[in-house]
């Protein structure tokens, strides 16, 4: 595939046309196809695109001029933008009531990933509000589905009601809301069996089992590398129970995962929740601007660019450079260039939005203390030693002083100054760099290291994480 | 032109095609019964049209760019012979899809199982159903008077080894299992041992669903498949991709990277008795040239059937001419 993803058929597209002023109705539709095919190859379902692209084209050519973006970052503006609110906007509240019991249902396909989904679920109430969960066993098909449940409820240490496998579903459902309510119980997950979605005694059997419990939520439990299908899949669920959400899974593939994009926008259920992995706690609120990104495969760079303009003021920032670069950059430039960093917000967060950093900053360190801590030593410089750096290199009481002043090791203070000089260091060999030759799919790859040493974790919970 | 008429007209060929009539009677009803409606005598050839017929191959969830190559063709088409009626594309259409998947192939979907002792070894994303295509084989192959061994490999899921083991104790077949949590390759060599020892022709390997840009797991089922290689000359006989008819453009990715680890002979399509088309599988076996072998179409042990990309198209598209 020569482009994997619509920010570089868009990117394309805008490099046909930069210079243009005003773009013309033609190239817009030009544009437009490009959107259309990566799309779907995203799986995006095709009518769902059509309507996308027709409503971004009509927005494109109403469009006044916003002030600072050309013509074709406008478009790509809009495509983002009615894509994230095709996802649903803003991210979607769950049921759970602190005061009395929450019964929650999950439904959907055969190895959609349902029982797995069923553990996370009853973890994440757990950790999350408390809950005290309860996971009932209504797969009686799927041979030894009851025992997965089980050993999940085991590994979890959350208790698990089942019936074997000669009881009806119906059946065990009233039993075990019974329990529940006797046992205190305030959070119950009930695991069906997967199904067709045209396999109507089947689908009979789901509409027993809401009759019987009248559910706080029906999720529809969807994987997220299901094709075309997604749509009549969700329909068809959605037309017989009225599913009041929707839990995407396996979205830790490399799937674009537009099928969410076509299951939100034909049936209109938000999307809650996302199974990000094997691991039990791989599960996390479903946020729609994140799954926008990731169907465009770009990063959030907006939001990132919209951050940097808020905050930056373009003529400190030239200075700094043309600073580093010459190698005069001092301790007062770096607490400037610190402050503005946190105007933008937790660097964490700042790293997720650029493409490809997304996995670094899982194994970095990123910790917003640190900036405090940086910030608290170069306070305790005199004025003479924060516009000269030399003077700390060459004295080590001077560092002993900075060390007890700020309440740090000298240690602390000796990476600070480390840190200073690799900074410049790596600045004058970016800039001799030829942005040409940076690797779109690892950014990072030809990048001078500047971060400090990572120290090696001991034994602790991430120590031989296989499984990711 | 013509010749794919006749071979339509024929009775044989009608009944050969009315299995897949019957087991993909939504599919062909949804998807291909729009083109039906689009190619109909009277209407314009235009872009509007080729747009819409781009859409009926998507929809079947055929790679976007085998469609895209298709469309194109059709277009070359109508260019050179000058056609101007919309109805005149159906035989096109057909005749396109025949040269593509089916003229000059000769594809053995018959598995390797003729060996001393054959391992099949299966393989696939999570939830795609080894474990039940599993069981099918093993009634398959039991059937036809081999002794088979099911093994358990996926060590990793809750239950997983008991699922297999229940599907044993139906099927009638033998089944070697270690604890959950062993290394999947040392089950494997032990499973080898043991099945030499009991005269066992056919082993079927389970191993644990895994998703493709998982590194380590992908390493470990390279590691599974080398033990298994190192233990039997010529082994695993076939490498067998599950894939679930549902899947969308994401099943090209798996197909290309588990190809690469562990060398595919087939791809197993599960799940076809629903709406999903599993048209992906032919875009693999256009771009990889990794034959689809098996189709699963439904739970039962029997519904399990031997892949004809022939009797497909008769099938999908009998309709049309």
């Amino acid at each position: 595939m020569a482009f994997d993803h619509l920010s570089d058929r868009l990117q394309m597209a805008l490099r046909r046309m930069t210079g243009k002023a005003r773009l013309t109705e033609k190239d817009i539709e030009e544009m437009m196809r490009d959107v259309r095919l990566s799309l779907l190859e995203a799986d995006v379902n095709f009518a769902v695109v059509k309507k996308f692209t027709k409503a971004v084209k009509e927005k494109a050519l109403d469009e006044k001029i916003i002030k600072g973006l050309n013509p074709s970052q406008q478009v790509v503006k809009i495509v983002r933008d009615e894509l994230r609110d095709l996802l649903g906007g803003d991210t979607a509240e769950y049921a759970v009531k602190s005061d009395s019991l929450t019964t929650v249902m999950l439904t959907g396909l055969q190895g959609s990933g349902k029982t797995t989904t069923a553990g996370k679920l009853a973890l994440y109430m757990r950790k999350k509000h408390a809950a005290k969960p309860l996971l009932v066993a209504l797969d009686v098909y799927r041979p030894a589905a009851v025992e997965q449940l089980m050993t999940l409820g085991k590994q979890l240490d959350i208790p698990v009601f089942e019936k074997g496998t000669d009881v009806k579903p119906e059946s065990i459902a009233k039993e075990a809301l019974a329990y529940a309510k006797e046992h205190g119980h305030t959070f119950v997950i009930f695991d069906t069996a997967g199904r067709l979605h045209i396999d109507e005694a089947m689908m009979d059997e789901l509409t027993r089992i809401k009759e019987t419990l009248k559910p706080d939520e029906i999720f529809l439990v969807l994987d997220a590398m299901t094709g075309q299908d997604a749509v009549s899949v969700a329909e068809h669920f959605h037309g017989s129970l009225g599913v009041t959400g929707s839990i995407i899974t396996k979205l830790d593939g490399d799937t674009r995962g537009g099928a969410a994009l076509s299951l939100r926008h034909v049936t209109g259920v938000p999307i809650k929740f996302m199974g990000l992995g094997e691991k039990l706690d791989a599960l996390d609120v479903f946020h729609p601007e994140r799954m926008a990104g990731r169907i465009l495969g770009m990063g959030d760079v907006m939001t990132l660019i919209d951050k940097v303009t808020d905050n930056v003021d373009e003529d400190d920032m030239m200075n700094m450079m043309e600073k580093m670069a010459s190698g005069k950059f001092n301790y007062n430039d770096f607490l400037k260039q610190l402050k503005m960093i946190k105007r933008m917000g937790s660097l964490g967060g700042l790293m997720k939005l650029i493409p490809g950093m997304g996995k670094l900053t899982k194994n970095a360190n990123i910790d917003d203390k640190q900036i405090v801590y940086i910030e608290a030593m170069i306070q305790s410089m005199t004025k003479q030693e924060r516009k000269n750096p030399e003077l700390l290199k060459r004295n080590s009481s001077r560092r002993r002083r900075i060390a007890q002043g700020s309440g740090r090791r000298v240690a602390d203070v000796n990476r600070l100054i480390e840190n200073l000089d690799q900074q410049m260091q790596s600045f004058k060999r970016m800039s001799k760099m030829d942005p040409n030759q940076i690797d779109p799919k690892n950014p990072m790859k030809n990048m001078p290291s500047q971060a400090p040493k990572q120290r090696k974790k001991g034994k602790g919970k991430n120590r031989g994480g296989f499984r990711f | 032109m013509g010749f794919i008429k006749k071979l339509f007209q024929t009775k044989k060929a009608k009944q050969r095609a009315q299995k897949y009539r019957i087991g993909m009677e939504k599919t062909r009803e949804r998807v291909f019964g729009r083109l039906d409606e689009l190619l109909a005598s009277g209407t314009p050839i235009d872009e509007a049209l080729f747009e819409e017929i781009e859409e009926v191959f998507i929809a079947a969830d055929m790679g976007v760019d085998v469609v895209l190559a298709l469309v194109e063709h059709l277009r070359d088409t109508v260019e050179t012979k000058a056609i101007k009626d919309a109805e005149d594309l159906r035989e096109e259409i057909v005749e396109a899809m025949f040269e593509r998947y089916v003229q000059g192939d000769i594809v053995d979907t018959n598995l390797d199982v003729d060996h001393p002792l054959s391992v099949l070894l299966f393989v696939g994303v999570n939830g795609v159903g080894k474990t039940t295509t599993i069981a099918k084989v093993a009634h398959l192959l039991t059937a036809q008077g081999k002794r088979v061994m099911m093994v358990a490999g996926d060590t990793f899921r809750a239950g997983a080894i008991n699922q297999l083991r229940v599907w044993s104790e139906r099927v009638g077949c033998d089944f070697f299992s270690k604890p959950e949590g062993s290394d999947p390759s040392s089950v494997m060599f032990d499973a080898i041992k043991k099945a030499r020892e009991s005269n066992i022709d056919v082993l079927l390997c389970d191993t644990a669903g895994r998703l493709q840009n998982k590194t380590n797991l992908m390493k470990e089922l390279e590691k599974i498949h080398r033990v298994i290689g190192r233990e039997v000359e010529n082994a695993p006989h076939e490498t067998l991709l599950v894939l679930d008819a549902t899947t969308g453009q994401n099943g090209m990715n798996q197909a290309k990277v588990f190809n690469e680890v562990t060398c595919l002979s087939g791809v197993v399509l599960t799940k076809l008795d629903g709406t999903a088309k599993g048209g992906i599988a032919l875009a693999i076996k256009e771009t990889l040239n990794i034959p689809i072998k098996l189709i699963g179409l439904g739970e039962k042990l029997d519904d399990l059937d031997y892949f004809d990309i022939e009797e497909y198209i008769y099938g999908m598209f009998s309709d049309l001419v």
